[in-house]
């Protein structure tokens, strides 16, 4: 057993494990009850799935510039993903896209009512 | 069939299984903001499609289609989510915390002002509380 | 031009820099080699992008504690895999679907930039994203996927103060560091 079939190995096994999260993923979809739990379990997972395949590409390829074309894609994926969550997250939670059954605490409401409240109070904005 | 085989075989399976639901999703809605996420789990599917694609043919042709999918999947959660939350906000000054029971849970898709796809009422027959 | 005048847009495109550097890595990253063309084509292309979209500079402490950095990231890097394995194998539990949670989460830290980095870190690693974010209170809010009970909810109240400790000891500033210890 030499490296090259251990890493060609590692390689494989990186893909599978990318391939699994994508599916968990997909079920996650399926399954899950509101927008918001969807969008958690369909988004993550899957970064971490990508960041696997890279992996993959990484050790398959073998060579140092190879991990320098794949890190631009690392970098995207990073700062992108949590702006998207973010916006999702806040304009399900604004359109009330979450289901109160399966909520155990809301510790925004509140704040929401109270922030309304004042805007209210001064009047429309415009 | 090689060990190696047999593992792309599984990748291939695992990812068919995730566009196809991922599609489920874009189809069944029921909120514009599901068929969004739904979109962007396949289209990161796609990305890692793309990848699994370079390690089978041993190439590194397609990186440059993973770097601009990666870097626009973006724009289109953005922008339907700001269009959601602005055609939303008539709704909220008529207060925006509506009484418990009336969420939009299963059987009760949300009544009034707001068009069906707006309500985010789950798929019963798959994510209803078990 | 007056001295002041000159001595601070100095200072201005000196905080630039650092993104100019950035962006040009980040350029030859993409082409996958080094030319003198790909690295002259760089340099023009960020000045251009940091002219044209320019941002407000981030206030950085420049203060950097290489070990707690080496924590926060293995702490993140741990806590990415981990949770991606849970939310998935919470995805197939046969045994239903979870409870998650609205969790408001108050802030030690008064600045901009770390408040960002705790979102991006709590957003990236799955079960938990920010949903609503209120700048003057240093308030995060969350949503926190698979919230069984109020103990969960505490539980992960004190893992976001904790990323907040970890990213204040590695790039906070004086302040920061000083309203930890109070």
């Amino acid at each position: 057993m030499n490296l090259d079939a251990i890493l060609d190995g590692a390689a494989l096994i990186c893909l599978a494990l990318g391939a699994f999260l994508s599916m968990a993923a997909g079920v996650g979809l399926l399954r899950f009850p509101d927008a918001l739990s969807r969008m958690h379990a369909a988004t993550k997972p899957q970064i971490m799935g990508l960041f696997f395949v890279l992996a993959a590409i990484a050790l398959d390829q073998r060579s140092w510039v190879t991990v320098l074309i794949l890190i631009p894609v690392v970098v995207l994926q990073t700062l992108t993903a949590p702006i998207s969550a973010h916006m999702i997250g806040r304009a399900a939670y604004r359109t009330h896209n979450f289901s109160d059954e399966h909520t155990l605490v809301d510790e925004l409401g509140p704040a929401v009512d109270k922030a309304t409240r004042e805007q209210r109070r001064r009047g429309p904005e415009r | 069939m090689s060990a190696a085989s047999l593992l792309f075989w599984f990748s291939g399976t695992m990812l068919l299984l995730a566009s196809l639901f991922a599609l489920y999703r874009i189809v069944r809605g029921p909120s514009i903001l599901d068929r969004m996420i739904a979109s962007d789990m396949l289209l990161t599917t796609l990305v890692i499609v793309v990848g699994v694609e370079m390690v089978y043919n041993d190439h590194l042709d397609t990186v440059p289609l993973m770097i601009v999918l990666a870097s626009t999947a973006i724009f289109a959660s953005i922008s339907v989510a700001r269009y959601v939350s602005k055609q939303d906000r008539p709704k909220d000054e008529s207060g925006r915390r509506r009484p418990l029971g009336r969420g939009p849970t299963a059987d009760h898709p949300a009544s009034g002002p707001e068009a069906p796809e707006q309500a985010g009422n789950p798929a019963p027959e798959k994510g209803g509380p078990l | 031009m007056s001295p002041a005048e000159h001595g601070f847009i100095r200072r201005l495109r000196l905080r630039q820099l650092p993104v100019m550097i950035g962006l040009v890595v980040f350029w030859l990253m993409l082409w996958g080699d080094v030319t003198a063309l790909n690295v002259v084509v760089g340099v023009v292309l960020a000045i251009i992008v940091t002219r044209v979209f320019y941002l407000p500079p981030v206030d950085i402490s420049g203060r950097v504690n290489p070990w707690w950095l080496l924590r926060y990231l293995g702490y993140f890097l741990r806590e990415l895999v981990i949770a991606s394995f849970q939310v998935a194998f919470l995805a197939l539990d046969p045994r239903g679907v979870p409870h998650s949670s609205f969790v408001r989460v108050k802030l030690r830290t008064k600045s901009d930039f770390i408040l960002t980095m705790v979102g991006m870190t709590i957003s990236l690693i799955p079960g938990s994203l920010v949903a609503e974010v209120d700048r003057y209170q240093s308030t995060l809010y969350l949503h926190v996927l698979n919230t069984r009970t109020l103990k969960d909810v505490e539980a992960m109240r004190r893992e976001v103060r904790w990323i907040e400790e970890l990213l204040i000891r590695a790039v906070g500033d004086r302040n920061d560091l000083r309203r930890l210890g109070a």
